[in-house]
């Protein structure tokens, strides 16, 4: 009965509303608003009923670098088709392209964000499904610049096919549970990929994280699953392909790790199993820090990479069994293609420059190279137990 | 001079030594492309032979060669020729087989399996360290006369350049660790051409490493179009000065 009710509005030059601001007035709840094509000037647009607002051919919603451009207050909107371009930039509100407030089953598909401060945002959101949109910006300070999609305080989330680049963290996670993030792409963010805090019980799969100012930081969650992503060429000091810093209980499994500088930096983690991993020409494959205890890593390749793992102490809780390393230089008696004498990942010179930098002038000179060969055959400063026993002979087809 | 070099050329190529060499340079880097089952770990090996192999070969080989035609170069000084021309093509042909037995034994197969931009570094540093070495040997030949001591001069030289710098430096970090020493270790590795050369294919080879922090001071300097042109113009300054020096005192030797 209420189906039958509900209406088409639609907007246009030369149609019955010549703004969305008087079909919104118009409409009541169930209605669709469709908009035809052409350049839309109309502030803040507060969604206050459960309406569907689609764009015919992408017409340009502009904040003028003043306004939030739609505000979402009602559970079940939808918003597809539309370019969302020039929100309002602010250092006092959060103003964003979309924002989800306070409600639930909220689907906002296939928009072009252009120069938004924030992209989409969400608090208080449950069960949003945002899915396939495009957000570019184009600041250059990361204190003009607000994050691509963030949600905050939210719950079963669905992040699907976005492409983000240019934004301050192209996905950014603040209390979030229950959500998954799905085959989105994210590149030239100026600082993350992605950014996850107190979030837990998410999953990432699929996505690509690329060249972003400082990798990819999962901190403070438990039970994160991260899998078949990619991490590519996340460069410089303190940009890692994954941070991860008091994490429990994840799995990282399927990944590619390829020209990072750091692949995965571990602090204060525990139970993670990490399995099936590619890590590729990254300076550092792994650093894990001490600080951290049952990390399981087995069945990864590790190839070409400068340093395979370093860390900063002699205590080791953790296992690293069962992995293919291009480095192992031991033998095969028995032919079971588990190499008979253990690999040590760390290498010493890995130890020098962790404690001392500018070391790293003398890498590959034949005097280092002297120094890692006897330190292969009498270990002293390399940590005792940081080894692979059973290393495998061939890297594993992944 | 022309005709000097040539015979000198000619004379060296004609040297078991040089062929043996040749060979043995490309047997060596077709082996290591074709055992390693991916070509960087290939240019790995290839690095250790381009820091450690070539400027043993270069520096002792012209030694010799130098001490050996001692009697060649008296001959030419009675000729009514300048010393300098004999000495320059003395060192132009000794520098130039050198770099010619390098291009064969290790640029055709680097051309071979890794045609790229740290293959093409490579090849030009091996060619800069031929030559250099080369220079560092004349400078060393002319200043003693006896051959015992002069190969033994020129074998330490070596040594020192290919180890003991290198220790030193590390010494020298680790005593001054609590100090900012970043900028001054590019100034340190002018002092050595092999870790000016070490450096310069590590920018190429490590790059997601060297993009950590002290990484990024080197590649902030050497990764620059200045710094690459600094980093060659010393690279041709650690050749043009030993030669200078040679001739200089070679002018003024009592043969």
């Amino acid at each position: 009965m209420l189906l039958c009710e509900a209406k088409t509005i639609t907007v246009g030059v030369s149609k019955k509303c010549s703004t969305i601001q008087q079909a919104l007035l118009l409409a009541s709840k169930g209605d669709s608003i469709v908009v035809s094509s052409g350049n839309y000037h109309e502030k803040n647009m507060i969604v206050k009923k459960q309406i569907t607002l689609i764009g015919i051919d992408y017409p340009v919603l502009d904040g003028e670098y003043k306004y939030e451009i739609i505000s979402i207050k009602a559970s079940g909107t939808i918003i597809q088709g539309f370019k969302i371009i020039r929100s309002g930039i602010s250092s006092m509100e959060d103003f964003a392209g979309i924002k989800i407030y306070e409600c639930r089953d909220v689907i906002i598909r296939n928009n072009i964000l252009e120069n938004t401060f924030f992209g989409i945002y969400t608090q208080y959101g449950t069960n949003c499904t945002i899915e396939k949109n495009k957000l570019t910006a184009s600041n250059s300070e990361e204190q003009q610049s607000g994050n691509g999609i963030h949600c905050w305080k939210s719950d079963s989330m669905r992040i699907i096919g976005n492409t983000i680049t240019g934004h301050r963290d192209g996905i950014y996670f603040e209390f979030v549970t229950n959500s998954v993030i799905w085959r989105n792409d994210s590149e030239k963010n100026l600082r993350y990929g992605l950014h996850f805090m107190f979030s837990s019980n998410d999953s990432y799969i699929g996505n690509i994280f690329k060249n972003n100012g400082a990798g990819v930081s999962v901190m403070f969650s438990h039970d994160v699953k991260m899998i078949h992503n990619y991490f590519e060429e996340n460069w410089g000091d303190g940009s890692y392909g994954i941070l991860l810093k008091e994490i429990s209980d994840g799995y990282i499994e399927n990944n590619r790790f390829v020209k990072n500088t750091v692949g995965i930096y571990l602090e204060g983690t525990s139970r993670i199993k990490m399995s099936a991993n590619v890590f590729e020409k990254n300076g550092w494959a792994m650093k894990i820090q001490a600080s951290c205890m049952d990390i399981t890593v087995t069945g990864n390749n590790f190839i070409n990479n400068t340093f395979d793992m370093a860390t900063n102490g002699s205590l080791v809780l953790n296992t690293f069994n069962g992995n293919y390393w291009d480095k192992y230089e031991g033998y095969d008696l028995n032919k079971d293609h588990i190499g008979d004498v253990p690999y040590r990942p760390v290498s010493m010179y890995s130890v020098i420059i962790e404690k001392n930098p500018p070391a790293m002038m003398l890498f590959r000179s034949f005097m280092t190279t002297l120094l890692d060969k006897t330190e292969k055959v009498l270990p002293s400063i390399t940590p005792e137990n940081f080894k692979d026993a059973f290393p495998l002979m061939k890297p594993l087809s992944l | 001079m022309k005709k000097i070099i040539k015979y000198v050329i000619i004379d060296i190529l004609r040297n078991k030594i040089m062929i043996a060499y040749t060979v043995f340079l490309l047997v060596l880097s077709f082996s290591i492309f074709s055992l390693e089952d991916n070509s960087a770990k290939g240019l790995l090996g290839l690095l250790n032979i381009i820091l450690i192999i070539v400027p043993l070969v270069s520096i002792i080989f012209s030694t010799i060669y130098v001490y050996n035609s001692a009697e060649f170069i008296e001959l030419l000084v009675s000729q009514p020729l300048k010393r300098k021309t004999i000495w320059m093509s003395l060192f132009t042909g000794l520098s130039s087989s050198m770099v010619l037995a390098f291009l064969i034994g290790t640029g055709i197969p680097v051309l071979i399996y890794q045609p790229d931009i740290t293959g093409f570094m490579m090849i030009i540093i091996g060619v800069l360290l031929s030559v250099i070495f080369v220079a560092i040997a004349m400078l060393a030949t002319v200043k003693t006369r006896d051959k015992a001591k002069g190969i033994g001069i020129a074998i330490l030289l070596w040594l020192y350049f290919s180890l003991l710098f290198d220790g030193f430096v590390l010494f020298l970090v680790f005593q001054f660790s609590d100090y900012p020493v970043e900028k001054l270790m590019v100034t340190v590795s002018m002092f050595n051409p092999l870790d000016l050369a070490r450096i310069m294919i590590l920018l190429k080879m490590d790059v997601s490493a060297l993009m950590g922090y002290t990484g990024a001071v080197f590649k902030d300097f050497f990764g620059t179009e200045i710094g690459m042109g600094l980093s060659f113009t010393v690279l041709l300054l650690w050749t043009i000065v030993p030669v200078w020096f040679s001739i200089r005192k070679f002018n003024t030797k009592d043969l």
